[in-house]
């Protein structure tokens, strides 16, 4: 036991992003935006984002659709540039003005899992061929030889047989396919893996053998996740730290435990009272009510102000600006006046 | 007597490779007023048993054998056209993607005007009034105002709201509501499943809740049919199924699921998946992945048997010879 | 992992023909008798055109071979007949049914090597403009819509028109069938184009090809390991009666006149020679050629059109 991934006095941020932001230009016709005169519709879909991943654990990121979490996923690995804000890898910039290059050392270090098995491989490939494609790329393997000994001990790893790698995608289940989706994952010895909701896909027993999973590698291989879900209940289950997101914003960042004991933020609170009383404890909970508004023209102020049961005249104007309270970040000017119980 | 009744219903794909069971003899009732769950991966026959209810199975789905009663009618084999009747005025359906289920070209009110008179006797303006009364009851905000606007002009949320209230046009005595909060977010989830409880208390609406989540049913039903590869597996009251589940499927099912009062290192699961139509094996069609299976289990196929509990029945040769005066 | 895996050995030629006697697309198949009878057809015709040096009765390009008084001869269950030319002669004494023969051999050239230029260019600008977008898609697919008013025909006539001026004269016959193939594979790309972008851009979503960006693969290499082998289906399905246009066009172009020479005829040219006799009463002359175009664009066609309902339900 003496993993110094496992020690959380030795941990160090892996990865740390500072003031995420990441604006989508809306298209509408250039020539009807030129005789109207009005600007571009802008999308915030993530608005000034802080937070940092100690290596070794797994920081779970929650909110409702639409609440920018998939985006904060393909801003770090890359897919898309980020307007604003800072990325580190190692307490190293990862540089945005020469995206692709800087990007290419970090490529075999930073990997992602996707929600959708069926989309997240390439019908026409072998199996084979889908794990080995990283490893060809980064050139890992030697050989032509040490190359199929490395699928076969990533089949392995992952649940499957070796066997398995001279078939086609088709021919496996939901489950089986996001196990070939996570051996190509960690198929270039990556410390930093994103998952992007990879169990809504899936029914609720495999989605056990693919969180065990999950875990598992993470206790062998030492590795550090970004786990992206609606599902509070699994996000539960496999962070240390979460964070909860609304309308491209951070309302709350605290540990586990914390999080679910003590939460804060009011959104928080309510998306904790829709969590389905499997138990049958009966417990006593809030009404939720409203929906969450349209993205492309949020709310002033506090995002949630117009849902919030606690909202007063500065919610509406002012946007809360995440402060420590206690163990936790939150964005609240009720925490933060003491409004709140 | 039950409202609605099934009774050994097998539901058959012709294919040139032969023929798929795709629901194998199954029987459950529904009483007036409750909530039944029917809960099961994809794949596990439920919502075309739901189809089959409503009777809108998909060609080359037939009912092999079996029948289904509403209030003690056959209504299986019944003509389309008195078929159409029954589904408007006696059972009403929800399904999962709210803007499937509305014509976006008709404005909410006219949908909803134009199924509530086909079902009754109302005119066409006191129709509209019930329409509006409907949209109150489901929780849409300024019914009166919205009555007029097209289905595209609401969120996911409030449409499925609308369908709601369509389905209670003509105030049915049955829902069969397919995953009604799949496609929704969770905090909207929340709304429609106690919009739901709340109608069926307030109506004495029997429904049948289809869905794939567990949470859902255990906010919601009365009672808990398990389906598995085309069978029930255990059919019992919420709490006994929840809390002490019979059928080792049940029992695997209710392990796996990762519940925030719980903390454990590792989820208990069931190994491998549940097998396609094609391929379901002998005897139980849980026995591969059964912990408990033996010999039995492996060459005959249980039905629903008592489990010593007075209303929770189990197919699972376990509870062979077990009574329920125990 | 799964319970119902199915042990034993796999593949083997065995396994192989289980496996296609077993495809959807081969049940589909033995379940159209018109589609059979097309695909019988196609094939023997094509056998007889590979095959055509050593299957003909006679050589109709060898002028020593041809007898000016044997001109004109009529089929053999007419007067005057004779089994030694079934199909009878045309006007320099070419056996009718030889000269079919080598003339669906260059049909099916061009129309092949038609469809394989269109594809070539269609695909590769339509991987390219729907994966990477931008300035260049709209110049491409400004450039198709423009092309797609035009009527392919006329393209491959005024791209043929061009060829053969810039051409010095005593290479326009050697050259005449590249020429063709050019001008008709000018002419379609751009449905291959516009199919395969709008593939591309779905494509282009979906996860995995995030998860090769994600892994660095160069764009090139995402296109050409990725994008394409996923939207080619329905471009084969249209090539095929691609094939069947394309021959048609030849035909029109030979009959115009500026097809290939009549020294090397293809069924186009036979029937414009022919043409000049039907009033005359040597009517087999151009009737047998036309007969057996049609029979071989219908077959193709057929095919065609089989293989897009097979691949694709909802066109039906």
């Amino acid at each position: 036991m003496t993993d110094p991934y496992q020690d959380p006095l030795t941990s160090s941020p892996l990865l740390e992003v500072r003031d995420l932001s990441k604006y989508f230009a809306l298209s509408s016709r250039w020539l009807s935006r030129i005789f109207t005169r009005q600007p571009r519709p802008v999308l915030k879909a993530i608005d000034g984002l802080s937070f940092q991943i100690l290596r070794g654990q797994t920081f779970g990121l929650v909110g409702e659709s639409g609440c920018g979490k998939s985006t904060v996923a393909r801003v770090i690995v890359g897919l898309y540039a980020p307007t604003r804000g800072e990325i580190l890898f190692e307490g190293q910039f990862v540089n945005q003005r020469n995206h692709r290059f800087s990007r290419a050392s970090l490529h075999s270090r930073m990997q992602m899992i996707f929600q959708d098995p069926y989309a997240s491989l390439d019908t026409r490939w072998r199996v084979r061929d889908i794990i080995a494609e990283p490893i060809r790329a980064f050139k890992l393997a030697q050989s032509r030889a040490a190359l199929r000994n490395r699928v076969a001990e990533l089949l392995l790893q992952v649940g499957l047989s070796p066997s398995d790698g001279g078939k086609y995608p088709h021919e496996f289940s939901g489950g089986q396919r996001q196990r070939i989706s996570i051996a190509r994952a960690i198929s270039s010895n990556p410390d930093f893996l994103v998952c992007d909701e990879p169990t809504s896909a899936l029914d609720v027993s495999v989605q056990a053998q693919i969180l065990n999973l999950i875990k598992e590698l993470q206790r062998r291989l030492g590795l550090t996740y970004l786990f992206i879900s609606h599902n509070l209940a699994v996000v539960h289950h496999i962070s240390d730290h979460v964070g909860v997101m609304y309308l491209g914003r951070l309302c709350e960042v605290a540990p586990k435990r914390i999080l679910f004991s003590q939460p804060q933020h009011p959104y928080t609170r309510m998306l904790l009272d829709t969590i389905p009383d499997l138990s049958l404890t009966g417990r006593k909970r809030q009404p939720v009510t409203g929906e969450v508004p349209n993205p492309i023209n949020p709310p002033s102020g506090c995002p949630f102000h117009p849902r919030c049961p606690v909202t007063n005249e500065r919610c509406q104007v002012e946007q809360p600006h995440p402060g420590a309270s206690g163990e936790s970040m939150v964005a609240c000017h009720a925490v933060e006046e003491n409004r709140l119980q | 007597m039950a409202l609605l009744e099934v009774d050994r219903l097998r539901i058959e794909f012709p294919t040139r490779r032969g023929v798929l069971v795709a629901v194998d003899d199954i029987s459950f009732s529904i009483d007036q007023g409750e909530v039944l769950g029917v809960v099961g991966e994809s794949g596990a026959g439920k919502s075309i048993t739901g189809a089959a209810i409503i009777g809108l199975l998909e060609p080359p789905g037939q009912i092999a054998h079996g029948t289904i009663r509403l209030q003690g009618q056959q209504i299986n084999g019944l003509p389309n056209e008195a078929m159409r009747r029954i589904r408007g005025a006696k059972i009403g359906v929800i399904f999962q993607d709210p803007l499937t289920s509305l014509n976006p070209l008709y404005t909410i009110g006219r949908q909803l005007v134009q199924t509530i008179t086909t079902h009754t006797d109302l005119t066409t303006s006191q129709a509209r009034d019930r329409a509006i009364d409907l949209l109150n009851e489901v929780g849409i905000p300024a019914a009166k105002r919205r009555i007029d606007s097209y289905p595209h002009e609401f969120s996911g949320g409030m449409r499925q709201r609308v369908v709601i209230a369509l389905a209670l046009c003509a105030k049915p005595g049955l829902i069969i509501a397919d995953e009604p909060t799949t496609a929704l977010d969770v905090s909207i989830q929340a709304q429609i499943i106690s919009l739901l409880r709340r109608l069926c208390q307030e109506h004495r609406t029997a429904i049948m809740l289809i869905t794939h989540d567990m949470g859902v049913i255990a906010e919601t039903a009365d009672r808990v049919a398990v389906m598995y590869a085309g069978r029930i597996a255990e059919i019992g009251p919420l709490r006994d199924v929840v809390k002490n589940p019979k059928h080792p499927y049940t029992v695997g099912l209710m392990d796996s699921i990762p519940v925030i009062e719980e903390e454990n290192d590792e989820l208990a699961h069931i190994k491998g998946a549940m097998p396609g139509l094609q391929e379901i094996p002998l005897g139980c069609s849980f026995n591969p992945r059964c912990p408990d299976a033996f010999d039995q289990c492996r060459r005959e196929r249980p039905d629903l048997m008592p489990t010593g509990n007075p209303n929770q029945v189990a197919a699972c040769w376990k509870y062979d010879g077990t009574t329920n005066n125990d | 992992m799964t319970i119902n895996r199915t042990s034993g050995r796999k593949g083997g030629f065995g396994h192989w023909v289980r496996q296609v006697a077993d495809h959807d697309v081969f049940y589909s198949f033995t379940r159209s008798p018109v589609t059979m009878l097309a695909a019988f057809t196609t094939f023997v015709i094509v056998f007889a055109s590979i095959f055509a040096p050593w299957l003909t009765p006679h050589d109709p390009f060898n002028p020593a071979s041809l007898d000016l008084m044997e001109a004109f001869t009529p089929p053999v269950w007419l007067e005057d007949g004779t089994w030694k030319y079934p199909l009878g002669t045309d006007d320099q004494g070419r056996d009718i049914l030889s000269t079919i023969m080598f003339g669906n051999r260059i049909s099916l050239i061009v129309g092949f090597f038609a469809v394989l230029l269109s594809m070539l260019i269609g695909i590769t600008l339509g991987t390219v403009s729907g994966y990477v977008g931008g300035w260049f898609d709209v110049v491409t697919m400004r450039l198709a819509d423009a092309q797609l008013t035009v009527p392919p025909i006329l393209i491959a006539l005024l791209v043929d028109g061009v060829a053969r001026t810039t051409l010095p004269r005593e290479l326009q016959e050697e050259m005449a069938i590249y020429v063709l193939i050019f001008s008709i594979g000018i002419a379609a790309w751009p449905q291959y184009a516009r199919v395969t972008r709008s593939g591309a851009m779905v494509e282009r979503n979906k996860e995995y090809i995030a998860a090769a960006r994600i892994i660095g693969i160069h764009p090139v290499r995402i296109m050409l390991g990725h994008i394409v082998p996923n939207v080619m289906g329905p471009t084969l399905v249209m090539a095929t009666i691609g094939v069947a246009l394309a021959i048609i066009i030849e035909a029109t172009l030979s009959f115009l006149g500026v097809g290939v020479p009549p020294t090397t005829p293809s069924l186009g040219t036979l029937i414009r020679i022919g043409n000049d006799f039907l009033f005359s009463g040597e009517w087999w002359i151009t009737i047998f050629p036309a007969v057996a175009l049609v029979v071989l664009v219908l077959s193709v066609n057929l095919i065609g059109d089989w293989l897009r309902d097979t691949f694709n339900p909802k066109l039906r």
